[in-house]
């Protein structure tokens, strides 16, 4: 586990020394702080992290400096000590070597995190840690490899590959954008709501149109893109849920820097448009 | 899929696939996988049949980055030696491919003037070619997070390379630096292994995936202690370091470090120093960049297995120094009196190594990120790209089918991007009038580079790309 303070907001185009795996502050020297530290905790980002899913982190992490807030950007890896009080857990996708390096662990800090779903607290995992999440995932061969089951759901190794362009609608957070690379087939039970409704690519699996999963705060996706940038909503939803409980308020604008010749409200539109309008 | 009717008698092959590659080119089409498919339907062992008189047999290159550039560069060392090699030259790197670059030369009863053949081949291709045809000697490159959406897994890629490996009769030459390539050695017992591999002092220069992944737990801002009497070596040592697991040398990838026939020793700006055997040798090259000069040292170490104790060694070194990228591969055309340098992005370690070989300072950039099939339709390596390293500059022009991707994802690290233009031929147009008196650089995906280098022939000489 590492934790650094990054530097409190500046205007814009201050070189930024964010690591491209687990965004890190700009030295291990305590930065000023304005008091409002919202702590995001990523999970696994060794093994646990692939198809951009770091861009979740960094999307998170500028989101919470140009609300006006303190992101305090932390890891967790098989062994570490796990980080007190996160207020946003986020988590990726892997390879199989890398789910069967974190799969024991993760079952060891399980009730810790059932705990941190319990108290409400925001996290979004995507693909690998969404079927970990679940109860189990059965390979094709039969096996069943245990996950911490905060999720009802339940997925199924198959020969057959789910890739490409996803477009899908939530009632939440409007229409939802990714990038599906997946061969486990993921189906609900009842505890848990769909995050959203397929209309273009397949989602949990072949069979209905749910794509992803919610319980209470926990969101769960297959969705890579990274989903994030794409999809402000989710990630405002997500800011938003952790700073009401740490600071009980609200949002405040976004005051993002414009570095570009559209806003990055205009560039994000554009960059879903186009998104949606590509073939699969 | 099983043939049952009788083969075409090899010169009625060669005769219909020739028309059929006249007939697509007519119709404006590549010439490569429509003749390619007639001849594979019409005769199964054309290509084997072919390449079975080659008296040095087939030689394949595979891996997921630098393979036309080390391609170009094993042919041009063994012209150098004198040796007549066929290649397919055309980037065609899939059986069929092959097949259409073979109509262009063989005679009409089938038979190929050449010694050798060396062949690019794509990882996922190469697997049913070396079942067709088992090649000599292969060259393994490495196994970088490239269009997983097509393969699905990095550890899949790597086990099309094995397969190569396994199909090879003579002798197999690995990446000793890429864990995933140099294991593939624990399964071959026939062949002769050989490595190449890079200084310890220079490994930092090339991180892998699995050195990204795992220095997340480094804190940034440990760079500074890596001390170089050359600034621009320091700020490249910098630049990477942030990659690496926080300036350590990243974790050795075989057990024991076998010994490698060629290591890279240094390298800088069109220049590389190599070892190669016991004797050290400092070169200028045309190749540019770090991966294209650690290329020159798979492709020694290839051409020293192919050649045995037959080398004539002035004129390897010859053929080294005025071996020229492959097009679009660190490739500089002139346009106006300015260079204009195209880099070929196509997945985040070579973004990562193309940003870091290649200083930003005092160069108008432009970025053009297409998703067609051939570039990969998922975009989300580009959020495993740092682009802070163009934080102070920014990006003079962001194009292509995902300008406003591209555009997001530096708005996020703080770029700031002076103009976008989706359009790739309006974009250039505007890039280059906009910047006249400046050098330029352009890091383009692989679709987006061959409507750039058409459009930019309009400007300058563009050597055609066949």
């Amino acid at each position: 586990m590492s934790e650094s303070v990054p530097a409190a907001e500046e205007p814009r185009s201050v070189p930024d020394v964010t690591h491209p795996r687990g965004v890190q502050g700009p030295g291990p020297s305590p930065q000023k702080s304005t008091g409002r530290q919202i702590r995001v905790l990523q999970l696994y980002p060794r093994d646990m992290n692939i198809y951009g899913d770091y861009g979740n982190a960094l999307v998170l992490k500028r989101r919470l400096q140009w609300y006006g807030y303190d992101p305090v950007m932390l890891t967790y890896d098989p062994g570490d000590e796990f980080p007190e009080a996160p207020d946003i857990l986020i988590g990726g996708g892997g390879q199989d070597s890398g789910q069967d390096r974190i799969q024991q662990d993760l079952l060891d800090i399980g009730q810790r995190l059932h705990t941190l779903a319990d108290q409400d607290i925001p996290m979004l995992m995507i693909c690998g840690l969404y079927q970990l999440f679940g109860h189990f995932f059965e390979t094709r061969e039969g096996s069943r490899i245990s996950g911490i089951g905060i999720l009802d759901a339940e997925t199924y190794g198959t020969d057959s590959r789910l890739i490409g362009n996803v477009v899908a609608e939530s009632s939440e957070f409007g229409r939802i954008i990714g990038y599906e690379n997946h061969s486990g087939q993921t189906y609900l039970g009842v505890q848990v709501t769909p995050l959203a409704r397929v209309t273009t690519g397949e989602g949990n699996n072949q069979k209905d149109e749910h794509e992803g999963a919610r319980y209470r705060n926990v969101l769960g996706s297959y969705l890579h893109g990274a989903l994030l940038p794409k999809n402000p909503a989710v990630a405002d939803f997500l800011i938003g849920t952790a700073v009401e409980q740490r600071f009980a308020e609200k949002l405040p604008e976004l005051s993002a820097p414009s570095s570009a010749p559209l806003s990055l409200n205009a560039l994000t539109d554009q960059a879903r448009r186009t998104a949606a309008s590509r073939p699969r | 899929m099983r043939v049952t009717r009788p083969y075409l008698p090899r010169p009625v092959t060669i005769l219909i696939g020739r028309t059929a590659r006249t007939l697509t080119k007519w119709r404006g089409g590549s010439g490569s996988a429509f003749p390619g498919l007639v001849v594979e339907r019409l005769n199964p062992g054309f290509l084997a049949g072919v390449l079975a008189q080659l008296p040095r047999g087939v030689v394949v290159v595979s891996g997921t980055n630098g393979k036309t550039t080390t391609t170009k560069m094993v042919v041009e060392l063994l012209r150098g030696q004198g040796l007549k090699v066929f290649t397919n030259r055309s980037g065609s790197n899939f059986t069929r491919g092959v097949v259409a670059s073979l109509l262009g030369e063989i005679s009409p009863t089938g038979k190929l003037d050449a010694d050798i053949a060396v062949l690019e081949l794509d990882e996922a291709h190469a697997v049913h070619f070396v079942r067709a045809v088992n090649p000599r000697y292969s060259l393994l490159l490495n196994v970088m997070r490239d269009q997983l959406d097509r393969f699905g897994e990095i550890d899949t890629t790597a086990g099309m390379l094995r397969i190569i490996a396994e199909h090879t009769t003579g002798g197999v030459v690995l990446n000793r630096e890429d864990a995933r390539v140099a294991k593939i050695a624990e399964s071959l017992d026939q062949q002769q292994v050989r490595y190449f591999g890079l200084a310890p002092a220079l490994r930092k220069h090339f991180p892998s995936d699995d050195d990204l992944h795992s220095a997340s737990d480094v804190p940034d801002g440990t760079q500074s202690s890596i001390a170089s009497e050359d600034p621009e070596q320091a700020r490249l040592s910098a630049q990477l370091n942030r990659f690496s697991a926080g300036g350590e040398t990243p974790p050795r990838s075989v057990p024991g470090d076998p010994p490698a026939d060629v290591v890279l020793t240094d390298f800088g700006i069109q220049r590389g120093t190599f070892r190669i055997g016991t004797e050290e040798v400092t070169t200028e090259l045309k190749v540019n960049g770090a991966y294209n000069i650690y290329n020159a040292a798979a492709a020694l170490a290839l051409v020293r297995q192919v050649l045995g104790g037959e080398i004539d060694r002035e004129a390897l070194l010859m053929s080294l120094s005025q071996a020229a990228p492959a097009f679009g591969r660190g490739e500089s055309l002139t346009v106006a009196g300015q260079p204009v340098d195209l880099v070929l992005v196509k997945n985040p370690a070579g973004f990562r190594l193309g940003l870091s070989s290649f200083p930003a300072q005092g160069v108008a950039t432009m970025i053009a990120i297409n998703d067609n099939y051939a570039d990969g339709r998922d975009m989300s390596w580009l959020w495993d790209v740092s682009f802070e390293s163009l934080a102070e500059q920014g990006v003079a022009m962001v194009s292509g089918v995902r300008a406003h991707d591209m555009a997001l994802r530096l708005s996020y690290d703080g770029v700031s991007i002076a103009a976008l233009e989706p359009q790739l031929v309006v974009a250039l147009d505007e890039f280059l009038a906009a910047h006249p008196d400046t050098p330029k650089r352009i890091f383009c995906t692989y679709t987006a580079m061959l409507a750039l280098r058409k459009h930019l022939g309009s400007y300058t000489e563009v050597e055609a790309f066949n």
